[in-house]
């Protein structure tokens, strides 16, 4: 039984690294006020032209770099819609998944089948790497793991400990107010939805360079929306972003691990979803009760004349 | 650097030749801008384009096809103009339509022996409900504890599939289907006639016009759509005004959860007479139905036109899959662009826009 439990956390860090980049990303987006929920196109995105670069170029680092630069492309689409011409950004991002979906389809069609051919090595960490159980459970993973671990305490710091995070937090609650104090509020919300989208970028490569490694056709299957969810579920904080993430991870391992003992796997692929807006519930009620919530300017646009 | 702002003045009134401009030239754009990408992908676009409107438009099967799909566009789509309208941003369309497809299903499987004139009516309320009490979860959930209804109806989406899923190779997976993944064919009684030498299922197309006129009447001439249109354009307006929002708000969810479980009913006892895996049952409807919604302005009527728009470059998409080699996927590149070039094209007849540098 231990090693059961043992084995299941081993394997939720990694399966729940793709949602934790998601996440921090969406939180920076969703703290200056807006919605981005083309995360999903975002990682497929990502996911495929990462596999593509790393495959075609031999080097992965420039498969992750191809594929935080494609999400923040398609990021500054949705910025420049929603920020700029203040179209819906429900609609805009819903958009913007489906446009991912489709290009990404298109172009991975070749790469369908391949498996990568050459990969992110674990880290050894000395010391920590060859501690009992702990070493195993914790200090052997590739460097996407650890950056990303590494984002939550720098973007939790920056969000709440430097102006920066100060400015982006106030262009998120009080766009007008920020705006008289000379703060910028389109570059500030360009730029954290662009922050976002590369992030989203980064968590889709992690899934077709590390996690799977191969291009598979949908392969995010719905991680860009439970990312949408995580980051209600963190109240927009990148410390609880870490926590929902690797929950959801460790529930996406269970889902397989479970399958031995005769249960469906067709309603064991349910769980995340079911669990998703359980998760979205009793956050909403949570939220209400300690009256915290969303940013206040969360989804509306900004426009200075009609203050 | 001086970064050039763009200005918006409210217009004070938008004409109607406005819209339709606007509408035409962003569906223009778009399709310059589809065209840039599948040439970006080394797909000659003009091929593309031909291909996808011959296979669509150009032939007498086509057109047949083109209809066809178009039911379901329709009945989705005339669902999601109405919860759109009113601010409630059903995404679940697509889950909602295969809860009408399993509950027809189990009818026309459990109860073989009814009549035909008792089975079919049976189907179809059943998937109404199916597809409305899958809606009701986002609707209470939102209505109730405010939990976010684009989020929820989504994720029901995924879920229903995987009942799809779960059904068709568990419990109801057929004797006759040589090991595929599918249930046994639906009695004759549950099966919709077509009409002659194509796959219109004729009847389901009829309840689609009438429903389509219901909801244009529902929403533009009574009481009850005047309330849906006031909360749809300012929720804190309609509560001052006295109207219960929460009734409103699962109404709508409920009225186009229905309307795509209709659409459910339809692929299965006129398209398939089984149910299917959930991608054998559904290319998209669902979400492609949002695209017929909005390119409708949410007018019901107009979603009568855009869903028989967005029906031929299905099939002219299924076309290009085979005669160009392209993934399924190709189609949501459409989608994608088409909506968001529409959406922007939408501002133009809302407001004055000005460059300044």
């Amino acid at each position: 039984m231990l090693e059961f439990i043992l084995s299941v956390l081993r394997a939720a860090i990694p399966a729940g690294t793709p949602l934790l980049y998601g996440t921090l990303g969406e939180v920076y987006a969703e703290r200056s006020g807006v919605l981005n929920l083309g995360v999903e196109g975002m990682m497929i995105m990502g996911a495929v032209s990462g596999f593509a670069v790393a495959q075609t170029t031999g080097n992965v680092w420039l498969g992750i770099l191809a594929a935080a630069f494609i999400g923040g492309l398609l990021a500054l689409i949705h910025a420049f819609a929603s920020v700029s011409l203040r179209v819906n950004q429900v609609v805009s991002g819903l958009a913007l998944t489906m446009l991912g979906l489709g290009v990404s389809g298109m172009l991975g069609k070749k790469f369908i089948g391949q498996p990568l051919a050459t990969r992110l090595q674990p880290v050894n960490i000395p010391g920590l790497s060859d501690l009992p159980v702990l070493g195993e459970l914790l200090f052997r993973f590739d460097i996407l793991v650890y950056l990303s671990v590494l984002l939550v305490p720098v973007l939790w710091f920056v969000l709440y400990k430097t102006r920066l995070g100060v400015t982006l937090r106030s262009v998120g609650e009080n766009p007008s107010a920020a705006d008289s104090l000379g703060v910028n509020v389109t570059m500030v919300r360009y730029l954290a939805v662009i922050f976002g989208g590369m992030l989203a970028g980064v968590g889709g490569a992690y899934l077709s360079i590390s996690y799977a490694p191969a291009w598979i056709e949908g392969m995010t299957a719905g991680a860009g929306w439970i990312v949408i969810a995580l980051t209600i579920f963190a109240i927009w904080d990148p410390r609880r972003a870490l926590l929902g993430a690797y929950l959801f991870g460790g529930v996406r391992v269970l889902q397989f691990r479970l399958q031995p003992l005769g249960i469906s796997p067709n309603l064991l692929s349910m769980l995340p979803f079911l669990l998703t807006i359980l998760v979205l519930w009793l956050s909403s009620s949570q939220a209400a009760k300690r009256r915290i919530g969303a940013p206040a300017a969360l989804m509306t646009a900004y426009a200075r004349e009609e203050r | 650097m001086k970064i050039p702002r763009i200005r918006f003045e409210r217009r004070l009134s938008s004409p109607q030749w406005l819209q339709v401009a606007a509408l035409a030239v962003s569906l223009l754009l778009a399709m310059l801008a589809i065209a840039v990408i599948f040439y970006a992908l080394g797909v000659n676009p003009l091929v593309a384009f031909q291909r996808i409107f011959r296979g669509g438009f150009g032939s007498a099967y086509g057109l047949k096809e083109t209809v066809t799909k178009s039911i379901p566009l329709m009945l989705a789509g005339v669902g999601l103009a109405l919860a759109f309208k009113g601010r409630m941003y059903n995404i679940g369309a697509e889950g909602q339509l295969f809860m009408g497809a399993i509950v027809a299903s189990g009818l026309a499987l459990k109860f073989p022996e009814w009549p035909t004139y008792i089975l079919l009516p049976a189907m179809f309320l059943g998937g109404f409900l199916g597809g409305a009490l899958w809606a009701a979860i986002p609707a209470i959930l939102k209505a109730r504890f405010r939990v976010d209804e684009v989020l929820t109806s989504l994720m029901l989406v995924y879920v229903a599939s995987d009942a799809v899923k779960y059904l068709v190779y568990g419990p109801w997976r057929g004797t006759d289907t040589r090991g595929f993944p599918i249930t046994n064919e639906f009695p004759l009684a549950a099966q919709l006639p077509r009409l002659a030498d194509s796959r219109i299922h004729y009847l389901t197309l009829i309840l689609a016009l009438l429903l389509a006129v219901q909801i244009y009447l529902l929403v533009a001439r009574t009481k009850l759509g005047y309330e849906i249109r006031v909360t749809g354009e300012n929720p804190d307006a309609a509560r001052y005004a006295g109207m219960n929002y929460q009734k409103i708000a699962l109404l709508v969810m409920l009225i186009s959860g229905g309307l795509a479980g209709l659409a459910g009913v339809g692929e299965v006892a006129g398209i398939h007479f089984r149910l299917r895996p959930p991608e054998g049952i559904s290319p998209g409807y669902g979400f492609t139905a949002i695209i017929v919604a909005w390119l409708a302005r949410l007018n019901p009527l107009a979603a009568i036109l855009t869903s028989f728009l967005l029906g031929g470059l299905l099939v002219g998409g299924d076309a290009i899959q085979i005669a160009l080699n392209l993934p399924a996927a190709t189609v949501h590149v459409f989608n994608g662009v088409i909506l968001l070039f529409v959406i922007a094209g939408e501002l133009f007849t809302r407001y004055w826009i000005r460059l300044e540098v």
